[in-house]
């Protein structure tokens, strides 16, 4: 029997989801894990934006914010339900995305690039700025969500990092579902028209202006839960959530992998989420390293480095 | 109105270095189609290698010079390393190597110098000059001063010598430009030379007013960025308006509105003006073949 293309990927991402704790020496592992998923799932939204419709945003951090604040303020300031508060984030996100989107979206490469990430700058120093209501530059505390008192309660015994673990994972695979049913979709066979060339596209009858913003907006969306998923686990959140350096490595994380595949970015998500783990160390060599890396891969490894990766291993294989 | 001179003095200083950035990002688009976000770093090395190099015994025009000249050297390696080697990849490629380089300038400044923050004395003292009622520094003199030099100097070179011209020949047509026997590699190493001394002696002019650190550079080259489009990407007398431009909105936002938001007007202007008129403000109509 023969996978298709979409099983595989949902099987592969299933079962490192469900075996990697096997490897785990500690509890600690559980937290890198969950931030891999976490940045894995803004990450598929890029590929949505990047490799599907051949878009950039320098600016998607700031939607990630909007996401996190609102589990830090709906509930506290408004009155709202922690578990409603990621859910209206993630309309604020596609509101506004839909909004901005608009106008920026007829801007092409270098362009787009400084709209986008004019919009996130802007995110950030409303963050930084509104103290009374986002606690400025200190961060602000996130209410419990109650999730995983919830599941204790349901019988199942998990401290927090391995709660978020299993929750942050579930909601990958589910972004990743749907990333790839739409990549199937006419949507998607819109979005991979105008990536090659918009003119083309057009010709044929593809409404280029409302399917970059489609692509625009589900990416913010994927962007804000990935936001609100890092407030809950934290019970923190700072302004540097919504950061220009947090957009750059969305991106990078995103071309890293491969843009062009679910699999190849969350891949790169998990190679930059990590790194700065494994060089706590090299603490000092860090972003030299971060550079260096970023640089290489892009000059050597153009289609990123899981594509690659597969080329070489299946090249040795024939 | 002697405060809306003040805000507009040092509007005009800030905007003159953010022209300069802009300046030299213009220079490396026009020869390669590369938006350089490693430009803030030529500017950060400009002025920590002068600082050092100060700070070792050296007088402050040799270290200038000095910082000037390596600077230099280190934008053709940019060239040489980085950017010769993905020619022909995409954009987002592109800009994701440009933001490694950065990133790597940075890492290496905070590793070979520290991460404090430094200054060197002005040129020519600190006693500030007073006119109608404000006050204006003789750095912020220096500072304007080599905006418009280096301005005219670029605008002598690319419209009254044949290197300027060949440099605005390969930016226009790459391979017709080697066909009529222009050397594009050796144009490419120029422009990225001349870049990033336009970087560094931005980075030495300014230092003794906004001190300089390793990470100064993001900034810099995000403000520099958004007034070279402010400007119309790719047009050198863009890149000074829209710096000047954007040096005096900030100014006069942190002068009559909020401190807090006045990196935030910039963008917001940028944003309406590339809403309105996507190339800029200068920019070239540019029309894509299919």
């Amino acid at each position: 029997m023969r996978l298709s293309p979409r099983a595989t990927t949902l099987l592969v991402l299933a079962v490192l989801i469900a075996l990697s704790p096997l490897m785990f020496p500690s509890n600690f592992y559980y937290r890198v894990g969950s931030l891999i998923f976490m940045n894995g799932l803004a990450v598929t939204g890029m590929v949505i934006l990047i490799g599907y419709a051949g878009q950039i945003s320098l600016g998607h951090a700031g939607f990630s914010g909007i996401g996190a604040y609102s589990c830090a303020i709906m509930p506290v300031q408004w009155g709202i339900h922690p578990l409603l508060a990621p859910l209206l984030g993630a309309a604020i996100s596609a509101l506004l995305a839909w909004l901005v989107g608009r106008p920026i979206l007829r801007l092409k490469g270098y362009y787009l690039a400084v709209a986008t990430l004019g919009f996130g700058i802007l995110v950030y120093m409303v963050l930084m700025n509104e103290a009374a209501l986002t606690g400025g530059p200190d961060g602000i505390t996130v209410a419990d969500s109650g999730l995983p008192d919830l599941a204790e309660a349901a019988g199942l015994d998990l401290s927090n990092s391995q709660f978020w673990y299993w929750m942050s994972g579930l909601v990958l695979l589910a972004g990743a579902w749907l990333a790839l049913n739409l990549y199937d979709s006419p949507t998607g066979r819109a979005l991979r028209a105008l990536h090659g060339s918009e003119v083309a596209a057009r010709t044929v009858g593809v409404d280029v202006a409302r399917y970059k913003l489609q692509a625009f907006v589900i990416s913010a969306v994927y962007a804000s839960v990935a936001g609100s998923l890092l407030a809950l686990q934290n019970k923190f959140i700072t302004p540097d959530v919504a950061g220009y350096m947090h957009s750059i490595e969305l991106v990078t994380m995103t071309v890293l992998g491969g843009a062009h595949s679910v699999l190849g970015a969350v891949f790169g998500a998990a190679i930059l989420t990590m790194l700065p783990q494994v060089l706590t160390v090299f603490a000092e060599y860090e972003h030299l390293l971060l550079g260096l890396i970023m640089m290489l891969v892009m000059i050597f490894l153009r289609d990123g480095l899981l594509p690659s990766l597969m080329r070489l291993i299946r090249g040795k294989s024939e | 109105m002697p405060e809306l001179l003040q805000f507009l003095f040092s509007g005009l200083t800030v905007g003159a270095v953010y022209a300069l950035v802009a300046l030299g990002f213009t220079i490396i688009y026009n020869a390669s189609d590369v938006v350089n976000f490693a430009q803030g770093e030529f500017v950060m090395l400009g002025g920590m290698i002068t600082v050092f190099a100060h700070a070792a015994g050296l007088p402050l025009l040799l270290a200038a010079g000095i910082a000037i000249a390596a600077t230099a050297v280190i934008g053709v390696a940019l060239n040489k390393l980085a950017i010769e080697p993905a020619r022909g990849a995409p954009v987002v490629s592109l800009i994701i190597i440009t933001i490694g380089a950065s990133i790597f300038l940075r890492g290496v400044a905070s590793l070979v110098f520290d991460k404090q923050i430094h200054r060197f004395p002005a040129f020519s003292g600190d006693a500030p000059f007073r006119i109608g009622g404000a006050t204006i520094l003789p750095q912020s003199l220096w500072v304007i001063a080599g905006g418009v030099a280096v301005f005219i100097a670029l605008w002598l070179f690319f419209t009254r010598t044949l290197t300027g011209k060949a440099v605005l020949a390969t930016s226009n047509n790459r391979l017709a430009a080697q066909l009529v026997g222009i050397n594009t590699n050796w144009v490419m190493t120029l422009s990225f030379a001349l870049s990033a001394a336009i970087g560094a002696l931005a980075g030495v002019l300014a230092t003794p007013i906004t001190n300089t650190s390793y990470d100064v550079g993001i900034a810099l080259a995000l403000k520099g960025f958004a007034a070279a489009m402010l400007g119309g990407m790719g047009n050198p007398k863009g890149a000074l308006v829209g710096g000047i431009l954007l040096g005096i909105l900030e100014a006069l936002t942190a002068g009559y509105l909020s401190s807090q938001y006045k990196d935030a007007a910039a963008f917001i202007v940028i944003l309406l003006v590339l809403f309105i008129m996507p190339q800029g403000l200068f920019g070239a109509r540019q029309t894509e073949r299919v």
